[in-house]
Formats: structure tokens, C-alpha cells, sequence
């Protein structure tokens, strides 16, 4: 470390982050102590994710500098350089976590970007399960563990390369009290045995900051103080850190600031608003709720407390009619509840957990569409609509779209929304998880303005201690359980505690018993820092063992998913049986009518050529031009022919004749090739010695002779099945792999690829090489359906075919991949490869018409697309008997778009978030 | 009145939605502009530039002669290649014809010995060798014959036959891959958008929030129906005004309004499968999957592509079911043979019940869909 930043673990100057019109970060500029416990504090939304972002390199600095482990991170060898020696911990329940894995395939996978043998992953593994606590669990899905589980474990994949810096961003935000415990004493045990750790730590609980060594309050982007918390609440003369960082706020956003006055709740009639039953719901062998029973009376606020995943929302989902009871009933009003009485709907207000307006609409538009599906009278309305507007101050917000509202101003919207009919029932799921003390308090005020004025029932979840002390009664949850019920005070006093946090410890503690002591000592405390450092590996420029710790994981997943799976295989063979049998250029079957109008002897064997023949089918005999015209317009015929009147008598009297034949131009492929079949079948009337004319038959004076190559009934399903197959390698790869880049994109597992020692290159082809095998299973599947299936040989050479398929696949995967580095959601991921690859694969590529024989920019699309190069060796080996010598040109093309590909790929996906 | 007063309005936050996609309506543009032109002058499905090669044994005026008669749009003009090439060139597809003029042909066809000329076709150049080897067996009769009778002079065959093209006299293909393409990305697009609508829904949460408000999902279907049925439908129109008639300068003959009925009717059911199988997926590379196995037989079996009566016969019945055979088949009549509604109203009846058969189900499953997110 340079001299200048001894000490300091980051140094910030000047960052500013703008996205959009929003200013993520106003020009920070802090040094963060190093070897102690950084927290950064601060409600939602104000930029401290982003300052995280930043430290760990996981995001692209637009200004400013920021200074870490001694380089700037801007610089790209300094970043990977010092990954290895940070770990990231990003936002959001094990979101850089990979949910279809076990406990154990998930560290393990960390453990191989870090390029550690075996035997140095399975030591780690089992100290770090060991001491968590979740070593019973090694073979647990990690979808489905518990929010504080899954922390754990995020904990452990982070720790599995023993890193100098440990960034948490808001790690404990919906986990249950008991877990956050735990995961405190977690830390502060690996920060006791791993001397010298820096630990930076963004929350948005205040009451956890009080553990940390040194604080950052941040509001709007800019840090407002800095020190330790003592020092803080000193200099603000607050009691706690909530009050100081409220007193820290500026002056304009402090005025809403006042305490909270809660009037007492007035009975109205003891009716029993809401009731559940032994409420239970069930999914599959796992029960989400098990017999939940409480009564909410009018007018109550009823709160419902508990970690993610403990059964709230479900719950919720009940008493809304979203989810139906596997067993006990919800009785709303006291009649049961029905999920299809609408009636019922305009009674109850319901603000879902996930933020759910729409955010492309304006917030009048928002407010507009939900007056009107209630069906508020105009006038009503708009007068409703103007009270809420100014009830919860959205005045200055009317025509923003609320995707640029700030979160506080979008819940109280949401709050608006819900109850712009004003309901009697209120059922809001985590309304304020995110939003910052303030605006916190000023939703709570409307709450309890609608609860005790307006004698509407609220039933209301959420994870934090301070709201669910302000609601008349709590249901405390875990697991699916309601563990107790009563008003805060009672609980609190029940237990024998001092809060109602401590208060809920000790229920979880009853309540999972020796789940509360899994947490060990560390097993091996020997272990010490500078033998960790003696076995850390070097981190190569390229390293296959990263490259294969994501083929690996993507493999396992894909072996998760069944369905995925089974379609990406059953599907390319299901469409093959359907193509190589139904597209087919042959053109047959095809319905003709006569209009003899001579009858004779002559016009029946002229006619005899066409009836004998097999690719026509003769429909009722035409009476009428209009009927001939009708029939054709219908397409009932495709053709029809007509014999003038005294055809036998003048072919007789040697006159010339003129048969008419019109036929349907409505498919000009089909039209010529009819017009090809009369013409020959004309030409063998005339040859045909039976023909009785007067004059002598002209014998031509050539043959000409026409031969079909490679196929000589000229039956098109033997070029069909090898095109079909081409075209089946170019879609499905290409949309598998498409969804895999973008799905971590949008899951948020793509932080790993921005954090660990992991490059581009390794990322997409260990991500590519799972999918390249599943199409190689493909084809072999496709393979013995056209040999056995179709009965058609393969003639030429399989390993120039299995070559051509292995080089084609990889490029047409590249494909998908080089769609998916550049969208950034799932359906435009989906929506764009389905249209970039289908056009190309069905039109231009040469499975109908040779690209040569192509115009203009069909042809130019046809020769950038690998189909067109693969279309020859698929088509050369089954049916011409072609080897290597023959198809070097193509096979050479197919290798070069590889690389091609790739390159543009790794140039288009991003190593840091912008 | 208010059912229609909720799916009015539903659909208007739909359509708001749409707009802000912009990479959905990109692609939406693209697909019914530059697509469509892309297509309708690819020329993939007429004989045009065809490779050909001429094994010219004889060396003569008649061989020279029919050299001289395969050339361009048709025929990229002929090379001359010696014979033992015939193979290896063919084998590398670099030429889908060869002529093989043996020597002394002219010589023999004079002395009326009827010498045999071959042709030799590149099989699995499907749509070129059936169309080029019938165009060129033409070509060069006519060449000899011309030939001959300048030499000895026939006279006019005892029986003739006069063949003419209904609706598309000259066979302009461009009129049949411009009209297809349009029809082939209805399909495309149509169940895409419904489908991506319901599972963005779901995504954003706001699934939850439309079923506990007083909304049947008969409405939430509808709205979602109409809105995006709408985007497509304009698109089409534009498209059929724009590029068809002024880019592409292609005569309709029949009745664009009827068309623009049928383009509705087929609209319902497009979106009504795209909201069914919004609802069946759970995620989105399933929806992907299963929305790669439903699309592409519609349109590559529809008729669109090949024509139906080549398919098997058990094939062809089974596409009856789906409404894009249908749909192929009344844009067909209607639009280039100026059929009107007593012809095609069969057609449009049987997309519209297979329409609601779908629509039904994508109901049915609606509340499904939230234990489901769950």
C-alpha cells in the first residue's frame, strides 16, 4: 500500500454518479478507515448501494477517483489484481446466489472462480458450514432456505477466498431478529480470528449502527457525517442514531419530522372484521402457512411481524382471495371468503409486497385507471381523486412518470391507490420495507388518520420492530407459524424483556429450539492469517478451472430444470417429425376440374395423360365459366382445364386445336410447377402413337434427358430432413443460450462476473459449453430419427457431419450469446432472437433456395448467418456422400464465425455495471 | 357497460406500456418493414440466378446456341467446364444445373438420330431444380426446335395447349412473399407480445394487484386482447399501405377491409394462445420454449412457406386446427383472388371458435398464475 493511504481501506474523492436525470451520488468524498467496521447509513435509495458498487468494482465510477487497496479501481489490471482480495456481498436476499443449487455447489462454485484445488475448497467448506451453522443443510437447495440462511450462506460464498476487504450491502434487511442476531455475532467472530479484515456495511437499520466502529450517514447522494456513533450522536445531542441522522437531515426535510402520536383505538362494535381459521396453505410437501387463527375487529390496526418467507405475503394472499386455503377458512365481514365475488373487492384495499403500480403511467394516469375499475362516478372522482393528491402531498408528482419517483413518494401513491375507494379493510404487505424514517412516519400518520378517523381495519405485515410497536396488535411469525398475538406491550411483558425485539427472540427461541445453537465456535481457530496467505493460488490471465466452475454450475442448473430440459430436447425432435414430414417442396395432390365442352372420344384421351397422372387429383367436371371461377377463387381446384367445343372434330380434320388450362396464381411456386407438369403431360400426349391424328406425329429430333443428383425420385424430404435439422441447431441453441446471459443480468448473479477473478472470455464459454452439449444430444437424437425414422442413409462422411454439427453449434450458441450481451431483459432477449433467427433460418439460408439464387439484402443476411455455411454439410453428407475434402470451404466459414463472434460478444457484455 | 368500461381502460395502460418498450416496438417495426421487403425481393421462391454449367462436347452452332439462351434473371449466365468436373463441382454446390451436350449432336439432330442431351440437377436444391429443370427442358427444346426448322421447316402442332395464371399473370412472387411475410409475423409477433404482456405482470407484481381489484379475468384478458391486438393491426395496415403498395409498388386486387376483418378475427386468437401461454409458462426460457414449439409449425405448415397439399394427408387434416392455415388460406382468397365474405366466411368462423377455445382456457388459468409467482 502506498504511504498516503496507510490506514485507509477506500479513498473517495469527488464521486459523482448520474443516472438518467437522477444523481446517485453528489461528489463523495471520504476515506473509510481500514481494519475495523465500516457502516454506511441511511435510508433507501441514497446511493450508498451504488458507493458500494463502486468499492467493489462491480460498478463503473463516472467521476471522481476512488482510491481502494492502494490503486485506483478504475484501472482495469489494478481491479483484477485486487479482487481476489475483496469480497461483495450485493443487495437483496441471496441475490448473487444461484437458487437451483445446494448449500454446498454454491460455495464450491465461489471456491473455483478462486481457483482453489479441491482439497483447499473442501477444508474451507466445511469450516466455513461448520461454524455458520449450515453444515445440516449442505445439500439444501439454496431456494429453499430461510432469508437468514440464505445470508449465511451469501456469507460464506464471500468468505471462501479469505479476502482482506468484506463489503455487505444491507445484509440483514428482512431477516428475522433472531438470524440478524446471529449474523452480527457471526461477523464479529471471523472479524476476531481473521485480524485485519476491513468490513463495510450499508444498512438502513439504524439500530444496528450502533455496533459499527465508524458510520457515513448518507442522504440524496452526499455523506452528511462521518465518525464513530458516539461521536455522532454527541455531535447532534441525539439519543439514538435514528435521531441523529433525522437531526443531521437538511432543514427542508426535517419539517415533516415530529413524533409519532398514536390515539388510542376506539371500539366500534366488536365485530370481527376479518377472521382465519386454521388458515393453512400448502405447496406440494412444503407448508407455506400452518393454522394461523386470529380475529382483526373494525377499526384495528393489526400488524403482522416476521422474516422473509415466514408466510406473511401468503397469508395475505389468502385473505385477499389471490390464493385459495389448502385447509381452514378466511371469513371477511364474517362471511367466508370467496374468491369470485367481486362484489366483495370494493370493499378491500390491498398494496402488494412488490412495488405493483404501473410504472410507465403517470401518477394521475395511475390514479385515473384505478378510479375508473372501481368505477367511481366522474365527479366523485375527480373530487377523490383531488382530496388524495393533497392528503398525501403528491401535487408537485401529477404528470411524472412514477418510474422517476423516489420510493417514498411511489409507496405513498400505492398507499393512494389502495384506498382510492375507500375500502373497509386495508391489506398492505411490507408497505414501507425501503423507505427512509421520515417518509416511514408520514405514511404510518395517514394510517392511523384512516384507522382511527375513518374507522377503516388495517392489516398490515412488516419486518421492522418500531412499526410493528405501533400497531394495537402483532402476530408474531415464523416458519409458517404464528408463535404469539397480542398488543406489543403485552408480548414484551409476557417474555420479560425490554423491547419487543428481544421480546420475539425469545419466542423464535422457544419455538426452533436448537436451531438457535447450531452457531459454533470456529472448529479450527489454528488456522492463521499468514498460512491462508501462503496457500493463496496465483489468478491467471485465463484459467479453465474458472472457465469450468461456470459450466459446471450452469449444467447443474440446467439439470435442475426439467422442463427446460425436456423441452430444449423433446422439442427439436417433436418439430423435426412435423417438418421433415410437412415441409416438403413437392408439389402433389393437386386438384384440377375439366370443362369438357366437346365430349368426345379425343377429348377424354387427351384428358387420360392428366387423370392418369399422380400428382393430380380430379375434382367434379366444371358446367360454367362462373362456376370455374368460383371454384378457383375458393380454392377448391387449382387448376382447370377446358377443351373447346369440336376438339375431336378438328383435331380430325387436322385443324389445329388449343386446349386452355388456367390455374390459380395465388402461390407462384406451386402455379409454375403446375405449369411445368401440363406442359410435359402435353408433350407425352403428343408423343403417345395412340394419338390418332392426321397428321403423321413429329417426332422430336432431341431427348433431352434430365437427372437428378443425390436424389433421383427427386422427393424433397431427403434435402428436407438434413435442412430441418440445420434449422432446428440454429433456433434452439441460440434462444437457450440467449436466455442464460440475460437471466443473470436480471437475477443479479452477473455481480460475480463484475467482482471475482472471472474474465469475459471464461464466463461465456463456460456458460456456452453446457448448452453446445445439450445441442449435441440434439442431433444425436436428430440423427437416429433420420435414419431410422425417415429411413435416410447417411452417405458421406458422419465425422465431417459431426464435426460440421459440434463447429455450427458452438457458432450458432455465439449467436444467442452476442443477442443476449447486448439486451438487458429476458422477453427483449427472447423477443429479439426469435426474430433475428427465424427470418435468416427459414428464409435465407439456404434451406429452400440456394443463397446464390437469393436478391439483394436477403443475400447479404444469408451470408453473415451460419446456417448458410452448415445447410452444405448437413445436406452434402446425408444425400451427396460428401467428406472433408469436399466441405473444407464451409467448415472453414462455420470456424471462423467463432471467434468473430465471441469477440463482438465479449466487447458487448460488460465487466462493470455503468 | 362496465366490463367494457374496465377493459377499455385496462388497455389503454396497455398500449401506454408498449410505447415505453422501445425495444419491443422496434422490433415490431422492423419486423412488418424491413422484413417484409427483405422477403418480397429475395426472389426464394421463383427460379432467379440459378447456377448452371455447360459440358460442351460438341462445339457446334446448336451447342453455342443453347449456351446463348440461358441467360439472367433466370440463369446466371453458363460456364463452360469440362466433364470430368461435372462431379466435383456439383458436389460442392457450386452449380444446382450442368449440361452435358455430347459430341456430335448437332450432327445427329440434323440426321434426325434424336441424340440425348442430359441435364443434370442438384437434387437438393429443392425449390430451384423442380422449377429450373422444367424451365430449361423449355429453353433448350425450343432452342432445337428453332434450330431445326430453320433447317427443314414444321409445321404448327395438330394439338396445343395455352396455359394462363389466374390472379398473377406474370407470376410475380414478390405479391406472395410480401403478403406471407406480413401473415407470418402476425403470428410471430402477436403471441409473443400477448405473452410477454401477461408474464410482465406477473414480473412486475401487478398480476396480484389486478386480481384483488373488482376485475374478472375475463376483462384482464380482453383488455390485454384488444391492446395488443391493436399494435399489430395497425402495424399491418401501415404496412399493407406503405410497404406493399408504395415501396413495393404490388397491385392488391381484393378487398384490404375484408382483409383487415379476417387480420382481426385471426388477431383474437393469436393473442388469446400468447395469453394461454403466458400463463403456462413459469418462467420466462420456458415461455420461450414453448412458444418456439407452437409458432413455428403454425407458420412453416400453414401453407405459407410450401404448399399444403404436399404435406401427408393426416398432417394436412391435423393443420386444420390451426387457425394460421386459415389465416393463410382466406388472405390468399381474398387477396389475390378478390374473394369476398360468402366465400371465405367458413374461414373466418373456424379461427374465431378456435380463437375462443383459447381464450376460454387462458381464463381458466388465470388464477393459477398466482399460486404460481408464489
Amino acid at each position: 500500500m502506498t504511504g498516503g493511504q496507510a490506514g485507509f481501506v477506500a479513498v473517495l474523492d469527488g464521486l459523482t454518479q448520474r443516472y438518467g436525470k437522477v444523481k446517485a451520488l453528489d461528489g463523495v468524498t471520504i476515506s473509510i478507515p481500514a481494519d475495523c467496521m465500516v457502516g454506511l447509513i441511511g435510508p433507501d435509495g441514497v446511493g450508498k448501494s451504488t458507493l458500494l458498487g463502486i468499492i467493489a468494482g462491480a460498478r463503473q465510477n463516472q467521476s471522481g477517483s476512488a482510491i481502494v487497496l492502494g490503486g485506483d479501481i478504475a484501472d482495469a489490471s489494478h481491479r483484477s489484481s485486487v479482487c481476489p482480495r475483496i469480497a461483495y456481498m450485493p443487495q437483496g436476499l441471496g441475490k448473487n446466489l444461484y437458487p437451483d443449487l445446494s448449500v454446498r455447489e454454491n460455495i464450491e462454485f465461489f471456491g473455483r472462480l478462486f481457483g482453489q484445488s479441491r482439497d483447499e475448497r473442501n477444508w474451507r467448506i466445511a469450516e466455513l458450514l461448520d461454524s455458520t451453522g449450515l453444515a445440516p443443510f449442505e445439500d439444501r437447495p439454496a431456494k429453499k432456505l430461510s432469508g437468514g440462511m440464505r445470508q449465511k450462506l451469501g456469507l460464506c460464498c464471500s468468505l471462501i477466498h479469505d479476502p482482506d476487504l468484506l463489503i455487505l450491502d444491507e445484509p440483514t434487511t428482512g431477516v428475522d431478529p433472531l438470524s440478524r442476531r446471529q449474523f452480527w455475532e457471526l461477523i464479529d467472530r471471523i472479524r476476531s480470528r481473521r485480524l485485519g479484515m476491513s468490513v463495510i456495511v450499508a444498512t438502513a437499520y439504524m439500530e444496528e449502527a450502533e455496533r459499527f466502529d465508524w458510520l457515513a450517514a448518507m442522504n440524496g447522494g452526499k455523506v452528511l457525517a462521518t465518525g464513530s456513533p458516539a461521536e455522532l450522536r454527541d455531535g447532534t445531542g441525539a439519543i439514538t442514531i435514528e435521531e441523529a441522522f433525522i437531526a443531521l437531515l437538511p432543514e427542508e426535510l426535517r419539517n415533516g419530522s415530529r413524533s409519532l402520536q398514536i390515539p388510542p383505538l376506539r371500539i366500534f362494535d366488536n365485530e370481527p372484521i376479518i377472521t382465519a381459521r386454521d388458515l393453512t396453505c400448502r405447496f406440494g410437501d412444503f407448508t407455506a402457512v400452518d393454522r394461523v387463527n386470529f380475529t382483526i375487529e373494525r377499526g384495528e390496526i393489526f400488524g403482522f411481524l416476521g422474516s422473509n418467507g415466514c408466510g406473511k405475503t401468503t397469508t395475505m394472499k389468502m385473505l385477499t382471495g389471490l390464493l385459495s386455503p389448502s385447509a381452514g377458512e378466511a371469513l371477511l365481514f364474517g362471511k367466508v371468503l370467496d374468491a369470485n365475488d367481486i362484489s366483495s373487492r370494493y370493499r378491500v384495499g390491498y398494496m402488494s409486497q412488490s412495488f405493483s403500480l404501473y410504472t410507465e403511467l403517470t401518477v394521475r394516469q395511475n390514479l385515473d385507471l384505478h378510479a375508473r375499475i372501481f368505477h367511481l362516478p366522474t365527479q366523485k372522482a375527480a373530487q377523490r381523486i383531488a382530496e388524495l393528491v393533497g392528503q398525501f402531498g403528491l401535487e408537485d408528482y401529477l404528470d411524472q412518470r412514477t418510474l422517476d419517483l423516489p420510493l417514498g413518494i411511489r409507496q405513498r401513491l400505492s398507499l393512494a391507490i389502495a384506498i382510492v375507494h375507500e375500502p373497509e379493510i386495508l391489506i398492505l404487505d411490507e408497505p414501507t420495507s425501503g423507505v427512509d424514517p421520515l417518509a416511514r412516519d408520514r405514511f404510518w400518520e395517514a394510517l392511523i388518520d384512516l384507522s382511527r378517523n375513518q374507522g377503516v381495519t388495517i392489516f398490515v405485515s412488516t419486518h421492522f420492530m418500531n412499526e410493528a410497536e405501533r400497531c394495537d396488535r402483532v402476530s408474531l411469525m415464523d416458519s409458517g407459524r404464528v408463535l404469539a398475538t397480542g398488543r406489543p406491550a403485552e408480548l414484551t411483558r409476557a417474555r420479560g424483556a425490554a423491547t419487543l425485539e428481544e421480546a420475539f427472540i425469545g419466542y423464535l427461541e422457544t419455538a426452533s429450539g436448537p436451531r438457535a445453537s447450531t452457531i459454533q465456535e470456529f472448529a479450527k481457530p489454528r488456522v492463521l492469517l499468514d498460512q491462508v496467505r501462503s496457500t493463496k493460488p496465483d489468478h491467471p490471465v485465463f484459467s479453465l478451472q474458472r472457465l469450468l466452475a461456470y459450466t459446471i454450475r450452469e449444467a447443474l442448473e440446467l439439470l435442475r430444470d426439467p422442463i427446460r430440459l425436456g423441452f430444449s430436447l423433446l422439442g427439436t425432435t417433436f418439430l423435426m417429425l412435423v417438418f421433415g414430414f410437412g415441409v416438403s417442396t413437392d408439389v402433389n395432390n393437386l386438384s384440377f376440374a375439366v370443362l369438357d365442352r366437346d365430349q368426345s372420344h379425343e377429348s377424354r384421351a387427351y384428358l387420360e395423360e392428366l387423370r392418369g397422372s399422380t400428382y393430380f387429383v380430379e375434382k367434379a367436371p366444371l358446367s360454367t365459366y362462373d362456376e370455374l371461377d368460383k371454384r378457383l377463387k375458393s380454392a377448391d381446384i387449382s387448376a382447370a382445364i377446358e377443351i373447346p367445343p369440336n376438339f375431336g372434330v378438328d383435331i380430325k380434320r387436322g385443324r389445329p386445336v388449343w386446349v386452355s388450362a388456367l390455374i390459380d396464381g395465388a402461390m407462384p411456386f406451386r402455379a409454375e410447377t403446375i405449369r411445368g407438369y401440363l406442359q410435359g403431360m402435353h408433350q407425352l400426349y403428343l408423343r403417345d402413337p395412340a394419338v390418332k391424328t392426321t397428321q403423321p406425329a413429329v417426332s422430336p429430333p432431341a431427348t433431352i434427358e434430365t437427372r437428378f443428383k443425390y436424389n433421383q425420385d427427386f422427393d424433397s424430404i431427403y434435402a428436407m430432413v438434413p435442412s430441418t435439422m440445420s434449422l432446428m441447431l440454429a433456433l434452439f441453441p441460440a434462444i437457450l443460450m440467449a436466455l442464460a446471459i440475460v437471466r443473470e443480468k436480471e437475477l443479479g448473479s452477473i455481480t460475480n462476473l463484475y467482482v471475482t477473478p472471472v474474465t469475459r472470455l471464461e464466463f461465456l464459454i463456460g456458460k456456452q459449453l453446457p448448452y453446445i452439449a445439450v445441442a449435441m444430444a440434439n442431433f444425436t437424437l436428430m440423427l437416429l430419427m433420420a435414419l431410422f425414422v425417415f429411413q435416410i442413409p447417411l452417405k458421406g462422411s458422419f465425422p465431417a457431419l459431426l464435426l460440421g454439427v459440434l463447429v455450427y453449434v458452438t457458432t450458432m450458441t455465439g449467436y444467442g450469446m452476442l443477442i443476449s450481451a447486448f439486451t438487458k431483459t429476458q422477453i427483449a432477449a427472447l423477443f429479439g432472437t426469435a426474430i433475428l433467427t427465424v427470418l435468416p433460418a427459414t428464409q435465407f439460408a439456404g434451406m429452400m433456395t440456394p443463397v446464390s439464387s437469393l436478391a439483394g439484402g436477403a443475400q447479404i443476411i444469408g451470408r453473415g448467418f451460419p446456417m448458410t455455411y452448415f445447410v452444405p454439410i448437413s445436406v452434402g453428407t446425408f444425400t451427396k456422400g460428401l467428406g472433408f475434402a469436399d466441405l473444407g470451404v464451409d467448415l472453414l466459414a462455420l470456424i471462423v464465425f467463432v471467434p468473430v463472434l465471441t469477440s463482438f460478444s465479449i466487447l458487448l457484455l460488460r465487466k462493470q455495471e455503468r | 357497460m362496465r366490463k367494457a368500461a374496465n377493459i377499455y381502460w385496462l388497455g389503454v395502460k396497455e398500449l401506454r406500456s408498449f410505447m415505453h418498450d422501445f425495444v419491443l416496438l422496434g422490433l415490431v417495426v422492423y419486423s412488418f418493414s424491413l422484413a417484409v421487403t427483405l422477403q418480397a425481393r429475395s426472389n426464394s421462391q421463383e427460379l432467379h440466378n440459378a447456377s448452371i454449367a455447360i459440358v460442351d462436347e460438341d462445339q457446334s452452332e446448336l451447342s453455342r446456341r443453347i449456351a446463348h439462351a440461358f441467360f439472367p434473371p433466370l440463369f446466371q449466365s453458363p460456364k463452360q467446364i469440362a466433364e470430368q468436373d461435372i462431379i466435383p463441382a456439383m458436389n460442392a454446390g457450386k452449380f444446382t444445373f450442368v449440361l452435358d451436350i455430347p459430341p456430335n449432336f448437332e450432327e445427329y439432330v440434323l440426321a434426325g438420330h434424336q441424340p440425348v442431351l442430359q441435364i443434370n440437377v442438384d437434387a437438393t436444391a429443392m425449390v430451384q431444380a423442380g422449377l429450373g429443370s422444367g424451365y430449361a427442358q423449355q429453353i433448350i427444346g425450343t432452342e432445337i426446335s428453332d434450330f431445326v426448322s430453320h433447317a427443314e421447316g414444321t409445321g404448327p402442332s395438330p394439338v396445343n395447349l395455352d396455359v394462363r395464371i389466374a390472379f398473377n399473370p406474370n407470376l410475380t412472387t414478390a405479391w406472395f412473399t410480401s403478403v406471407m411475410a406480413i401473415i407470418n409475423d402476425i403470428t410471430m409477433l402477436a403471441i409473443i407480445l400477448a405473452g410477454a404482456a401477461v408474464v410482465r405482470e406477473r414480473e412486475h407484481g401487478t398480476m396480484d394487484h389486478l386480481l384483488v381489484m373488482p376485475l374478472t379475468p375475463f376483462e384482464i384478458a380482453m383488455s390485454k386482447v384488444w391492446a395488443n391486438g391493436l399494435v399489430i393491426a395497425v402495424a399491418v395496415g401501415l404496412s399493407l399501405y406503405l410497404v406493399l403498395r408504395l415501396i413495393l409498388g404490388i397491385p392488391v386486387a381484393g378487398s384490404i377491409p375484408l382483409f383487415m376483418v379476417g387480420v382481426v378475427i385471426y388477431l383474437f386468437f393469436a393473442t388469446a394462445i400468447g395469453i394461454f401461454l403466458g400463463t403456462v409458462a413459469r418462467s420466462m426460457p420456458q415461455l420461450g420454449l414453448l412458444y418456439m414449439l407452437v409458432f413455428l409449425p403454425m407458420n412453416m405448415l400453414s401453407g405459407s412457406n410450401t404448399p399444403l397439399e404436399s404435406m401427408p394427408p393426416w398432417l394436412a387434416k391435423f393443420m386444420q386446427i390451426s387457425p394460421s392455415t386459415h389465416f393463410v388460406a382466406f388472405a390468399q382468397a381474398i387477396l389475390y383472388r378478390g374473394a369476398g365474405l360468402d366465400v371465405v366466411w367458413p374461414q373466418f368462423l373456424a379461427v374465431a371458435a378456435i380463437g375462443a377455445l383459447f381464450f376460454g382456457l387462458a381464463i381458466q388459468r388465470f388464477r393459477s398464475v398466482v399460486v404460481q409467482a408464489t
